[in-house]
């Protein structure tokens, strides 16, 4: 009976092993690029069959500290490491961790004026001064001027702001940090911040609910969240001059107008990027891959999930709400995808 | 073997078995202090003492102090339990010696299926329908009280108050339940010879059965705290997450569960982890000393009690 049972089991285990060209990608971070992962998962195993993507939104800090050690095969973020994690993940790793865009996403003013409705516009000094806590009134001039269609109340300005670190928080710092060198060293870029005035909300729902709530608020979400919720949104005055409303198109122009001087690690802010008709809120989320990978057959499937997905992939951004890499993007990517030691 | 033999053994093994349970419950205990306190050295190292005293928190520079996130967190609880506890117990006397008996096991179905809502539920409820309804009532009663320093300020709706009344929402089911059973646990005859004396039923329930089970009743206190020290989700939804001091209960604030929720995902510098790992650590201590305070407060109560 027993000699029947292990038989069975050593059976069964051959059989797998038979199956076991199985290949499982584990990925972990950014909660901003999930549900564009999940559904590339989905997606790749109509390409290669034997791989299954796991991949779980615990956050961009979580992304970067779990492929740094080599606990997932590839990391998700909505802020770059900087030089100083890099050169940490090399010592653990004893290789590079390199950088590849895989979808935009941009971050929108939302406000709730009594009695204003219609869009608002925001001048780089309006943000920034609001957000500062210097700005404090909605009538005030740098408000005033660029909306002379609108008569703004002289009501005391109350601002709401991501509680938790975020990728959208990062964003929304690095666009204040480049046009207002006051935040720049008072304050900085990170996806938690100290915030100089106002209240955190918990999620984008969080300050959403916050902002409809409260009269004389601003706040600020993701466009996917303003988008899905039809949540009204500001526009923002882009480095041209012109007052720019957020949209899956004009998040691809800040890309393509960062494109020409795009450094060749992917490691590029493209908030206030250059171009007419561009947003200049907007960020990269990035896929984090170490350049070598010591099992052949993963690093492989790695590689054709990279490639797959920034450019079949892509098709499946716009229908989740995120814009697209530019083509001069996707072209420059592909190039490093073929210096991956795999 | 005899029958009082294995008896015997029997008593042994169910000491082992249960000694074992009690140990893992130390063991666990042990080991999370344990962790918390090796996973928190660089802040420890960094900041020392001046990690409780210090109220900036500042990721980016990498300054971390406790104050803001200890006074909220105690701040809130405590509001939660000075509405909490008179609405519990009201409601527990009620349940177990004043209503009939078909409403009495009706509501305590309801009160327990309440304790089981996720606190999410609690604190999307706090932000779409309290926050609206507090920035109607609220304003206009604070106008009145405002040379009050505990009412002054603006009030934006998501404040130490909004958080305490969350809270308080959140663990009067706990008071509640244990409460009756408790009150419902006590000896026929405690009533009986009081009514024997002429009491009313007021006076049994008041003067009898609720000094009888007066060690259950706060009993069901200490764990509503521990529950409303350490809730995360819904205070952090309607606490306004700023972390500042203040005394006025209608301005925004933060708790220790609160930031520690917020900002452990994303952070990614050394220093910050350990930071929040620290203010974990923090949270386990006031826990720690909260209780023990409320447990001696007790002890000597009774023992005032005995000597009268």
């Amino acid at each position: 009976m027993i000699r029947k049972i292990l038989l069975a089991a050593a059976f069964s285990a051959v059989s797998l092993v038979a199956v076991g060209q199985q290949v499982t990608l584990t990925g972990a971070g950014s909660t901003f690029a999930y549900p564009l992962y999940s559904k590339w998962a989905a997606n790749f195993k109509q390409v290669n069959g034997n791989v299954q993507i796991n991949y779980q939104g615990i956050g961009s800090g979580g992304g970067i500290r779990q492929v740094s050690t080599g606990t997932v095969d590839f990391g998700g973020t909505d802020g770059p490491m900087n030089d100083a994690q890099l050169a940490d993940a090399k010592s653990k790793l004893h290789t590079d961790i390199l950088h590849f865009p895989t979808a935009l996403g941009a971050a929108v003013p939302i406000y709730n004026i009594p009695g204003v409705s219609g869009d608002l516009n925001f001048t780089q000094d309006a943000l920034a001064g609001i957000f500062l806590g210097k700005i404090t009134k909605w009538n005030d001039p740098y408000i005033q001027s660029a909306n002379p269609k609108v008569k703004l109340p002289a009501s005391n300005i109350l601002v709401v702001h991501r509680s938790e670190g975020s990728g959208t928080t990062y964003m929304w710092a690095d666009y204040l940090s480049k046009v207002s060198p006051e935040w720049k060293s008072k304050i900085g870029v990170g996806s938690a911040i100290s915030w100089p005035v106002g209240i955190g909300g918990k999620g984008s729902e969080g300050v959403a609910g916050l902002v409809k709530q409260t009269a004389n608020s601003i706040g600020y979400v993701e466009l996917v969240y303003a988008v899905e919720n039809h949540i009204n949104y500001g526009n923002v005055r882009n480095s041209a001059g012109n007052f720019v409303k957020a949209s899956l198109s004009s998040v691809s122009a800040a890309a393509a107008g960062a494109a020409k001087n795009m450094p060749d690690d992917f490691r590029v802010s493209i908030t206030d990027a250059p171009g007419a008709q561009t947003y200049p809120i907007a960020s990269f989320t990035w896929m984090l891959v170490p350049r070598s990978v010591p099992d052949k057959t993963k690093a492989a499937v790695l590689k054709q999930f990279l490639q797959w997905g920034i450019t079949t992939g892509q098709n499946d951004c716009e229908p989740l709400t995120y814009a697209k890499l530019p083509r001069e993007v996707v072209a420059k990517e592909e190039a490093a995808i073929k210096t991956l030691q795999y | 073997m005899s029958f009082a033999e294995r008896l015997r053994k029997g008593d042994e093994a169910a000491y082992l078995v249960t000694l074992i349970s009690a140990l893992t419950i130390v063991l666990i205990t042990v080991l999370l202090a344990q962790h918390l306190w090796s996973n928190s050295v660089l802040a420890r190292q960094k900041f020392g003492f001046h990690f409780l005293t210090s109220s900036t928190w500042d990721p980016l520079s990498g300054n971390f102090g406790a104050l803001p996130f200890v006074y909220g967190t105690l701040l809130t609880s405590f509001i939660s339990l000075l509405i909490a506890v008179p609405v519990g117990i009201g409601a527990a006397i009620f349940l177990s010696e004043l209503a009939p008996r078909g409403i009495s096991n009706a509501l305590t179905f309801l009160v327990e299926l309440l304790a089981a809502v996720p606190s999410v539920i609690f604190g999307l409820i706090g932000i779409f329908v309290l926050v609206p309804m507090l920035n109607v009532v609220i304003p206009p009663i604070a106008a009145h009280l405002s040379f009050l320093p505990i009412f002054g300020g603006s009030f934006f709706g998501v404040s130490y108050l909004t958080a305490g009344l969350v809270l308080s929402i959140m663990i009067v089911p706990f008071i509640v339940s244990i409460s009756r059973e408790v009150l419902m646990a006590v000896p026929t005859a405690q009533r009986e010879a009081m009514m024997a004396l002429g009491a009313t039923k007021w006076d049994v329930t008041w003067r009898s059965v609720v000094p009888y089970a007066r060690r259950g009743i706060i009993g069901s206190i200490f764990l509503a705290l521990a529950r409303a020290l350490g809730e995360t989700m819904a205070v952090t939804m309607v606490i306004g997450n700023v972390p500042e001091i203040h005394a006025s209960l209608l301005s925004p604030g933060y708790t220790i569960a609160a930031v520690i929720a917020n900002e452990f995902a994303e952070a990614s510098e050394d220093l910050y982890l350990h930071a929040l790992i620290e203010m974990a650590l923090v949270l386990f201590v006031v826990t720690m000393i909260v209780n023990a305070s409320a447990r001696l407060l007790m002890l000597t109560a009774g023992i005032r009690e005995i000597r009268e």
